[in-house]
């Protein structure tokens, strides 16, 4: 344990609070269980999401860094968010307060407005849920800590597109050996590799899963999710990880409905990384929330002894 | 081997689901050819993806492969597209894959891993003709609304 990120600041975002709520939970249970602070931000407020950014970029920019001031002002200078789409748009408010003048004008403005300090780029660092454990725990510690194996799961990992794209807003990415690719994420391969999963050859890990258009245009994102789904069988996957709430949510309910619309049954299962990663380290399935996922794992996870 | 040129998207996809059908031994016969049709299938659903937008599909080729030249033109001035571009080099990675080991004992399972991963491009592609939005919010980071919103601001109503 290099002691870095023992404690960080933390923050969940709204998908959390509502229909990623079991991956708020696993994500807490899993600092507990491995001794690291997650201190939620005081007040936090959306990053802006979808809904900000489509209408209006440079008020999302403030929106996420209203999130990092409150991370510098609590002392912070490290902030975790789990979620794909938080990590995302914190990282993009992040470079274009560095890097775009307009964006800086706005945020100072709307800050004064707002009645908090102005934040200023590079004095807060976004990290995922992914480089938490990777580099608080690391592979080695987290090997030491397991006492259920997933020895034998099979498991297909998959990162979705916002944790690489655009390249551009993750410059610490692509930086040879130890850090995280953009082309070929491994980071969660890595960490559940070392809990004992057997990770499959996954060829779609940062495939288009047509979330964003996911109500706009459901049997396009069916069809999408439906060939991640049946790939990651082809494969040979039990499970399908997940590091987002966005995709883990949006691969259950396109389960569900490939099934309903088009007739096809799909039965890999769908768990985010904490939750596996907590029943490797002794938690059970409840504590972890499996029983809040839509994608019914309970048989396969007790038929392996976890949870 | 099919002719690709012609071929719209339900032809391509219709000829993946027929390799996905496909029998091992069918496969297994013919694992060049058939990796050799898998590349020509996503640089043809590239082609028509260039053509629908009044490109000509270029000729060129990126690090010896037509297909990740396609997805570079596609891409210019386009960031959205690159929510293709793993999946153009995984194509071209399973490609690789048969051709280098054509008498691997997975060599039919690298195949059918092979068209899924063309399969995605084709719905990918697909998607993209119908919502050309696709791939602007998350891969691209870019707004979808923002021209909506400045007509708004200047209605006169």
């Amino acid at each position: 344990m290099s002691g870095k990120y023992k404690q960080v600041a933390y923050y969940p975002g709204c998908a959390l609070e509502g229909t990623g709520h079991a991956y708020n939970r696993s994500t807490k249970e899993l600092g507990k269980v491995l001794g690291l602070d997650l201190v939620e931000l005081s007040n936090w407020n959306c990053c802006g999401a979808m809904e900000v950014k489509n209408v209006d970029p440079k008020l999302q920019t403030y929106l996420s860094a209203r999130n990092l001031s409150i991370a510098e002002a609590m002392g912070f200078d490290t902030v975790m968010a789990p979620c794909n789409g938080c990590y995302h748009n914190l990282k993009k408010a992040e470079y274009d307060l560095a890097k775009d003048p307009a964006s800086r004008e706005v945020t100072a403005r709307l800050s004064r407005k707002a009645g908090h300090k102005t934040y200023e780029a590079g004095k807060v660092t976004t990290i995922h849920a992914l480089d938490w454990i990777k580099e608080a725990i690391g592979e080695d510690g987290l090997r030491a800590r397991v006492k259920n194996s997933l020895k034998g799961l099979k498991v297909a990992n998959y990162y979705g597109c916002m944790y690489t794209r655009p390249r551009h807003i993750f410059p610490e990415k692509d930086r040879g050996p130890g850090s995280e690719s953009t082309s070929k994420p491994h980071f969660m391969d890595d960490l559940l590799a070392a809990a004992g999963a057997e990770n499959v050859e996954y060829p779609l890990k940062t495939a288009c899963c047509g979330g964003a258009h996911t109500l706009s245009d459901s049997d396009t994102s069916t069809k999408l999710v439906l060939n991640l789904l049946t790939t990651a069988e082809a494969c040979g996957a039990d499970v399908i990880a997940t590091e987002c709430p966005t995709c883990h949510i949006g691969l259950e309910m396109h389960q569900v409905r490939a099934k309903k619309v088009f007739g096809r049954k799909t039965s890999v299962k769908i768990l985010y990384f904490t939750q596996l990663l907590g029943m490797a380290l002794g938690l059970s399935a409840r504590k972890v929330g499996v029983q809040e996922n839509f994608s019914e794992s309970g048989d396969l996870l007790r038929a392996r002894g976890l949870g | 081997m099919a002719d690709t040129g012609t071929m719209g998207l339900n032809d391509i996809a219709a000829r993946l689901d027929q390799m996905l059908s496909a029998s091992d031994t069918v496969l297994a016969a013919a694992p060049v050819p058939l990796a050799e049709e898998l590349l020509q299938l996503g640089e043809r659903t590239l082609e028509i993806w260039l053509a629908a937008h009044g490109e000509i599909p270029t000729d060129r080729k990126v690090e010896d492969f037509r297909l990740l030249a396609l997805h570079r033109q596609g891409a210019r001035g386009d960031a959205s597209f690159n929510a293709c571009r793993e999946s153009c080099r995984e194509l071209v990675y399973h490609h690789n894959l048969v051709r280098l080991e054509p008498g691997h004992a997975d060599v039919a399972r690298r195949l059918r891993l092979g068209a899924m991963v063309a399969r995605h491009l084709v719905l990918f592609i697909g998607g993209k003709l119908e919502v050309a939005a696709l791939g602007e919010f998350c891969c691209a980071s870019r707004p979808l609304r923002q021209r909506d919103t400045s007509l708004q601001a200047n209605e006169t109503v």
